[in-house]
C-alpha cells in the first residue's frame, strides 16, 4: 500500500511538472515578450531594452527561467496578476478554491451515489419503457450542450419558478454593513456541513450493526439531530441571513453540475450491471435460493461497482470542465471562472496560477479515486 | 462428377470483399435490432443533408446578401434580432443575419472537426496500441505511462490556456483533440484488444512466413483492431463536437461561424439571459446536443455490437 501511494505521488509530482513545462514553454515560444512591449516607443534605445530585458531575466535561457519559476511556484511565489494588478495571485486563488472545491465535491459525491443507485435499479429491470425514458434522459443529459443547460436551470428555477437567485455568489445588498466577511462564512459553512454529513454517516453505519427494530429509528434520529442541531446554531450565531444568502446562491449550481455527471454515472453503471448479471455466480446465487434484492444488491452491484469507480476516474476531468462552465454561466467566482477571465486578458500569471491549481486537483482526485479503488477491490490489496 | 474439375482461383481481394459484405451484414442485423443507435443514425444523416442542402439553397432560393451566413444583413427589417417569420423561419440575429442559414453553413465544419479529430484518434490511439502490444517491455512501459500522463490531464482548461495564447482554429482544435483523446483512453482500450490479438495463430503464422515486425502490426494487428476503433472513433465526435462548441461560446476560437459563435453573439450582444429572443439561443443549443448525442447513441448501439456480453441474448 506505501510503496503503491509512494509510486503513485511520484508520478504525480512528475505529470504536474511537465504539465507545468509544457504551458511554460508554450508561453516562452511566442513571438516578443515583456519588455518588447514595455519598450515599444522607437525612441528608447536598443541598450535600454537590455538592460530591462537583464533586469526581468529574460537574457537567461529558458530552461534556466523555468527552473527558477519552478523554485518560486513551490515556495508559495506564484507572482501578481497583471488584471487586479498588486494582487497576488496566490491570494485570489486562496479566496476562491473553497467555492469550486465544494461544487465538485458536492457534485461528484451526489451524482456518483445517485448514479449507483438509479443504474443498479434499472439494469435490474431491463426492457420496456423505463429503459428507454431512462436512456435517453441519460444521454441527454451526458451530452446536453453544458452552458444551455445551465441557462434552461436558470430560466426553470430563477426566471419562471423564482425561487432561486439567477446566478452569483450573493446578493452585495443584503451584504452591506455585514459584520463578518463572506469567506469567514462560507469556510465556517464547509465545516458545518462536514460535522453533519459525518454524524449522519456514523449514524447509518451504527444502525446497520444494531437489530432491525431499532434502525429506524436511530436512522431518524442521526439525520435530524445534526440538521437540526446546525440550523439553530446558525439561527443564534446571528449571522443566519448572510448563511442562508451564500446557500440559496449554491443550490442551482450544484444542482446542474451534479445532473450533468449524473447521466454518465447513471449510464456506466447500468452497463457494467448489465454484463455482470450475465456471470454464473449471479445464476448460482439466484439457484440457491437467495431474495431478489440480495443477489441484486449484494452479488451484482458490488461487482458492477468496480468498472463504474475505473469510469469515475475518467470523468473526474469531465466534471471539472463541467465545474467550469457551470462556474460562468452563473459567475459563480470560483477558480475555473478566474481561469477564463485570465485566459481572455492573457493575465499569463493568474492563468497559470488557476491552470496548475486545477491540474493538481485533477491529480489528487485520481489519487483518491484510485485508493477507493485498492479499497473496493481484494485483488489489488493483496497484490 | 469427373475427377477433371478445374479449380477456378477466386482472386484474394473478392474473397476479402464478402467476408467484409457479410461481416457489414450480420453487424447491421444486430445494429438495427437496437432502435436507439437507429434514432443517432437517423439523426446523423438528417443533419449530413441539412449540410448539403444550404449550398443548394444559396445558389437557387437565398439572395445571398441578406442570407449569406457571415456577411449577410437584412435590410428590410427595421429592428434585428427579428423574430421567425416567413421570411426568416427562424429569426435573424442581432447583427441581421438569418439564423436558419447559420445552422445549416454551421453543419458542415462540425462533420468536419468531429470527423477530422477522430480519425487523428484512431491513427494514434491504433498506432500506440498495436505497438505496445506487441514489443511489449519498455517500449510498452514507457508508451502507457506517457498515456496515464494524459489521462490526468483536464481537457478544458489545456484548451482554455492554449486558445488564449495562440490563434486557434478549426484546423488546430481538430489536431489537439484528436491527439489529447489519442493519447489518452482510446489507445488503453485499444492496447488490451490489442493483446488479445498478438496471441492469435496468424500471427505466428505471419512471423513463421518471414514476415517483419512492421509488416505484422499494420497487415496482421491493425485490421483486427479497427472495429473497436471505430466505435470509441463515435465517442471522439462527441468529445470534440463539444469542446469546440464549448471554446467559441467562451469566445476563444478563430472560427468564423460556428453553433458555439452564434451563442457567443448572443452572449456578447447582451441577449442569454433574456428568454424571450428563444430563437437566439435554442436553435444551435439544440443541434449540438442533438448532434453530440446521434453520435453517442451510434457508439452505444456499436459497443452492443462489438461488445457481446451486451447483447440481449
Amino acid at each position: 500500500m506505501w510503496k503503491f501511494l509512494g509510486k503513485r505521488l511520484l508520478q504525480m509530482a512528475v505529470t504536474l511538472i511537465l504539465f507545468q513545462a509544457a504551458t511554460y514553454f508554450l508561453i516562452d515560444a511566442q513571438p516578443g515578450d515583456i519588455a518588447d512591449i514595455m519598450t515599444m516607443d522607437p525612441n528608447i534605445p536598443p541598450a535600454e531594452r537590455q538592460r530591462l530585458r537583464a533586469e526581468l531575466g529574460l537574457d537567461r535561457p529558458p530552461l534556466e527561467r523555468f527552473i527558477t519559476y519552478l523554485g518560486n511556484f513551490y515556495t508559495g511565489n506564484l507572482g501578481v496578476s497583471f488584471q487586479e494588478y498588486p494582487t497576488p495571485v496566490l491570494q485570489i486563488i486562496k479566496e476562491r478554491l473553497p467555492r469550486t472545491l465544494v461544487l465538485f465535491v458536492s457534485a461528484s459525491l451526489v451524482s456518483f451515489w445517485a448514479g449507483f443507485v438509479t443504474g443498479k435499479v434499472l439494469a435490474w429491470r431491463r426492457g420496456g419503457f423505463i429503459e428507454y425514458t431512462s436512456t435517453i434522459a441519460g444521454v441527454t443529459l451526458y451530452t446536453v450542450f453544458t452552458p444551455w443547460f445551465a441557462l434552461m436551470m436558470i430560466w426553470l428555477f430563477a426566471v419562471q419558478l423564482d425561487w432561486l437567485p439567477t446566478g452569483k455568489f450573493l446578493d452585495p445588498v443584503e451584504w452591506i454593513g455585514a459584520p463578518v466577511t463572506s469567506n469567514q462564512i462560507f469556510i465556517r459553512m464547509i465545516l458545518t456541513a462536514t460535522v453533519v454529513l459525518a454524524v449522519v454517516f456514523l449514524g447509518l453505519w451504527l444502525s446497520n450493526k444494531m437489530p432491525r427494530k431499532q434502525r429506524v429509528l436511530i436512522r431518524l434520529a442521526s439525520f435530524l439531530l445534526p440538521v437540526g442541531g446546525a440550523i439553530l446554531f446558525w439561527q443564534l450565531s446571528g449571522v443566519g441571513q448572510y448563511v442562508w444568502d451564500i446557500a440559496s446562491h449554491l443550490i442551482l449550481p450544484v444542482m446542474t453540475v451534479t445532473l450533468i455527471a449524473y447521466g454518465g454515472t447513471m449510464l456506466l453503471m447500468r452497463t457494467s450491471m448489465l454484463e455482470t448479471l450475465r456471470e454464473d455466480y449471479i445464476l448460482t446465487a439466484r439457484a440457491k435460493g437467495l431474495p431478489d434484492k440480495v443477489v441484486r444488491d449484494k452479488h451484482a452491484a458490488r461487482n458492477a461497482l468496480l468498472p463504474v469507480w475505473t469510469g469515475l476516474v475518467f470523468s473526474i476531468g469531465g466534471s471539472i470542465s463541467g465545474g467550469i462552465i457551470t462556474e460562468t454561466i452563473f459567475s459563480w467566482p470560483g477558480i475555473g471562472l478566474a481561469l477564463l477571465n485570465a485566459a481572455l486578458v492573457a493575465d499569463i500569471p493568474l492563468a497559470m496560477g488557476a491552470f496548475t491549481i486545477i491540474g493538481m486537483m485533477t491529480l489528487l482526485s485520481h489519487l483518491v479515486a484510485d485508493i477507493g479503488y485498492a479499497f473496493l477491490d481484494p485483488r489489488i490489496r493483496v497484490h | 462428377m469427373t475427377t477433371h474439375t478445374k479449380i477456378v482461383p477466386v482472386p484474394l481481394w473478392r474473397v476479402r470483399l464478402s467476408l467484409l459484405l457479410k461481416s457489414i451484414r450480420s453487424g447491421w442485423a444486430m445494429f438495427a435490432e437496437n432502435p436507439v443507435g437507429l434514432v443517432g443514425l437517423g439523426v446523423i444523416i438528417f443533419f449530413g443533408l441539412f449540410a448539403l442542402a444550404h449550398p443548394i439553397l444559396m445558389s437557387t432560393v437565398w439572395d445571398p446578401r441578406v442570407y449569406d451566413p457571415v456577411m449577410g444583413y437584412d435590410m428590410e427589417i427595421a429592428f434585428h434580432p427579428a423574430e421567425p417569420s416567413a421570411r426568416h423561419l427562424l429569426g435573424t440575429d442581432p447583427l441581421g443575419r438569418d439564423i436558419l442559414s447559420q445552422l445549416m453553413y454551421s453543419t458542415r465544419y462540425e462533420f468536419v472537426l468531429g470527423i477530422l479529430s477522430a480519425v487523428v484518434t484512431v491513427v494514434i490511439a491504433t498506432t500506440i496500441g498495436a505497438v505496445s502490444a506487441y514489443y511489449g517491455g519498455l517500449v510498452d512501459t514507457l508508451l502507457m505511462r506517457f498515456v496515464d500522463l494524459v489521462i490526468m490531464v483536464p481537457f478544458l482548461p489545456i484548451l482554455i490556456v492554449m486558445s488564449s495564447l495562440t490563434r486557434v482554429g478549426m484546423f488546430e482544435l481538430a489536431l489537439v483533440i484528436g491527439v489529447l483523446s489519442g493519447f489518452g483512453g482510446t489507445a488503453i482500450v485499444v492496447k488490451s484488444q490489442a493483446l488479445t490479438v498478438k496471441v492469435k495463430p496468424f500471427i505466428e503464422a505471419a512471423r513463421i512466413a518471414g514476415g517483419g515486425d512492421f509488416h505484422i502490426i499494420f497487415k496482421h494487428m491493425l485490421p483486427n483492431l479497427l472495429p473497436i476503433a471505430l466505435l470509441y472513433m463515435m465517442f471522439v465526435v462527441t468529445g470534440a463536437i463539444f469542446s469546440e462548441a464549448v471554446l467559441s461560446f467562451f469566445g476563444l476560437t478563430t472560427i468564423e461561424m460556428s453553433w458555439g459563435l452564434m451563442i457567443n453573439i448572443t452572449q456578447t450582444q447582451g441577449y442569454l439571459m433574456r428568454f424571450d429572443t428563444w430563437h437566439l439561443l435554442v436553435p444551435a443549443s439544440l443541434a449540438i446536443t442533438l448532434l453530440c448525442a446521434a453520435f453517442y447513441l451510434v457508439g452505444r448501439a456499436l459497443d452492443e455490437v462489438v461488445n457481446p456480453r451486451l447483447r440481449r441474448r
